[in-house]
């Protein structure tokens, strides 16, 4: 019976996730101007910050270490996969960015991008997770800033790429960078990559890997003499983080024509650094995979309204003046989601599909709960 | 031999300024287990408040240098408040790493908030330039703000271990960071003392703001971040938690940042540091002077 249960759960998942697979590429394929001009990037923007909050998730969330130094792994995987389709451009594989050569590159490029950040993640894993807490975070901070300075400094990462010009801190040339037509035609490349790349997630949680992930996560010491393998069990999640971010670099190169290392920097004037993505994990929820993708559409869709969105004009000119710096409305939201709520917005509660028609029974159920704390509070 | 002189007085006056800030850092971790971030962020109000403070003191008829008082007094009051609004609340809910998040916020917070006050917006501006006078030493020249810095380092060092040493405060805080619960019983205000360890750690990150901008003369709202992170590498690198420790690191950071400097290319030292500090934590999980404590179960 039980089992029956897990397939219909699947079964539900699979057809909603293909039809709204379905429903995105028929809209925006046949969308006007506006929506190859606006919606189609920042859905592909969206895609590569979902897929980067669900990977840091897995870490900070899961695992419980946090890591500020994730968009490193980024940088890796978004210069490896411009490199890399780079080469097989220069040597006349492709001319076009369409036809079966060019997905077979495309295809090549995010895995080899996944794979090449997943070994980083490991040579930088073994060491650094032999440390806790803080100095976790320090380490992988300056992890994140030794691989940003590398870059800089190999002329074969740098101007236009492969040994052409010298070191510089941007790459003007890249195999990928889809114009905004190439977007739209692609658009199920990146749709699939977040569906693949999600279901996986979702997956190794729920492995027994993922059981012992958590274990480290609520009591180390416990779990170790429960007999898990703590620091494989570490520097296996980490590299599994890292590979997501791989791929999401390689998302990044396809939608942006230049790479510039300050975009995976610690901080940044944008929206993609390791401190907003650590935002994303927190508001979403630490260990709430679903939470995640929530959070980084609509951090995504509050940054865009901030930057083009109408209504902050029509605000008072000092709230007009805070929200020309969008991070400090930020990192006050975060502040004020960490005092009320420590787990984040939706805490730990994992969203199902068909757990919908039971929600009305839960919010009852709550609220009964509250009223029933606060007779309780009255009559003491 | 002139290279190498310039190169050991530069990475002096790096480190010098690289340990007064770690210190900070320190006394906040010994005492609260927490990575304040918001710390380097002091600094920025420190260099603000000189950079408006000096211009009135100088009109008044005193030594600019003497400005450095309010900003001290400004500085301690901004990081009491931090301690108060974000800190402390999420001290009493959360756990280790919610305080460590909050506190990466709270440096955003910092930077940000600055530049979007009117006065000081997102453009550097250009202190008014204090001890600009040089001296030769050994054929080599060294502005003596270069020597103010390494000497006032030197002397608060000195001063903050027998503070924390010879003092009832002082007492009081290595209390506080040994044993949080032995200490309230044995009669220590635990709240006074993490207040009062925020305020002196943000009052010496406005004399490091004095000393880095007697240097480089300029002030802009991220320049705490930088140099924030370098101290608390400094701190890390020392043993967090260890006066001596911060001292130390400080020192050796700056040394390992002029050493690339001068000798390999400035824009590899961010590389260099990291790897410093990357091969003594494997060797030392806990710094150089460092204890290593194990877990209670």
């Amino acid at each position: 019976m039980k089992k029956n249960g897990i397939g219909r759960r699947y079964l539900i998942n699979f057809i909603a996730t293909a039809v709204f697979f379905i429903l995105a590429l028929v809209v925006c394929g046949n969308g006007g101007s506006r929506m190859k001009l606006s919606v189609v990037p920042s859905i592909w923007q969206c895609c590569y910050l979902i897929i980067m909050a669900a990977s840091l998730n897995l870490v900070l969330g899961f695992l419980g270490q946090l890591s500020l130094g994730h968009c490193g792994f980024m940088a890796v995987g978004a210069y490896s996969a411009a490199l890399i389709s780079l080469a097989f451009q220069r040597a006349g594989f492709y001319e076009e960015k369409s036809g079966v050569a060019f997905l077979l590159v495309l295809l090549l490029s995010i895995v080899a991008a996944g794979v090449l950040a997943a070994l980083l993640g490991v040579l930088v894993g073994i060491p650094a997770l032999r440390l806790k807490g803080d100095y976790l975070a320090i380490i992988t901070l300056g992890f994140g800033m030794i691989i940003v300075n590398v870059i800089n400094n190999i002329p074969f990462c740098g101007q236009q790429g492969l040994g052409q010009g010298s070191a510089s801190s941007a790459l003007y040339a890249t195999g990928l960078g889809f114009s905004n037509d190439e977007k739209v035609q692609y658009l199920w490349v990146a749709l699939l990559t977040v569906i693949l790349c999600l279901s996986l997630m979702f997956m190794f949680v729920r492995s027994k890997y993922g059981r012992a992930i958590r274990s480290i996560r609520d009591n180390e010491i416990a779990s170790e003499s429960s007999g898990v393998n703590v620091n494989y069990y570490k520097v296996l999640t980490f590299t599994v983080s890292a590979f997501f971010a791989g791929v999401t670099g390689a998302l990044y190169a396809c939608s942006n024509a230049a790479l510039a290392t300050t975009s995976f920097a610690f901080t940044n004037g944008s929206i993609l650094n390791s401190v907003f993505i650590v935002v994303m994990v927190v508001v979403g929820g630490m260990g709430f995979l679903t939470g995640s993708v929530i959070a980084a559409v609509v951090l995504f869709l509050l940054n865009y309204t901030i930057k083009n969105g109408a209504w902050v004009a029509a605000l008072p000119a000092f709230l007009q003046n805070v929200f020309t710096y969008p991070m400090l409305v930020y990192s006050i939201a975060l502040i004020i989601v960490i005092v009320f709520r420590p787990k984040g917005i939706m805490g730990s509660s994992e969203f199902a599909l068909c757990d919908i028609p039971k929600w009305k029974g839960w919010l009852q159920q709550y609220f009964a709960s509250r009223k029933a704390g606060k007779e309780e509070l009255r009559h003491e | 031999m002139v290279t190498f002189i310039q190169f050991v007085i530069t990475g002096l006056r790096l480190g010098s300024v690289y340990a007064l800030i770690a210190l900070g850092y320190t006394m906040v971790y010994g005492i609260i287990k927490l990575i304040n971030f918001a710390h380097g962020d002091f600094i920025m109000v420190g260099g603000y408040s000189l950079f408006f403070l000096i211009p009135v003191f100088m009109g008044l008829g005193l030594p600019g240098w003497l400005a450095v008082v309010p900003a001290c007094i400004i500085c301690a009051c901004v990081g009491m408040l931090v301690e108060l609004l974000a800190y402390r609340p999420v001290r009493k809910k959360g756990n280790k790493l919610t305080s460590l998040i909050t506190a990466i916020a709270m440096s955003f917070v910092l930077e940000n908030l600055a530049q979007a006050i009117p006065a000081i917006g997102p453009d550097p501006k250009i202190p008014y330039t204090l001890f600009s006078a040089t001296l030769s030493i050994g054929g080599v020249a060294v502005s003596s703000a270069t020597i103010i810095t390494i000497v006032v380092s030197a002397v608060i060092m000195v001063a903050l271990y027998f503070f924390t040493q010879k003092s009832r405060i002082g007492r009081a805080m290595r209390c506080v960071s040994e044993d949080k619960e032995a200490a309230i019983l044995m009669g220590v205000n635990v709240n006074h003392t993490i207040i009062i360890t925020f305020g002196i750690g943000a009052g010496l990150a406005a004399v490091a703001a004095l000393m880095y901008i007697a240097q480089y003369p300029k002030v802009f709202t991220t320049m705490g971040a930088t140099l924030g992170i370098y101290a608390f590498v400094a701190a890390v690198l020392g043993g967090i938690g260890s006066l001596p420790g911060a001292m130390l690191g400080g020192l050796l950071i700056g040394m390992v940042q002029s050493l690339t400097n001068t000798y390999i290319s400035s824009s590899m030292s961010d590389t260099f540091v990291y790897l410093v500090l990357i091969v003594v934590l494997l060797i030392r999980p806990a710094g150089v002077l460092g204890k290593n404590v194990g877990e209670k179960v």
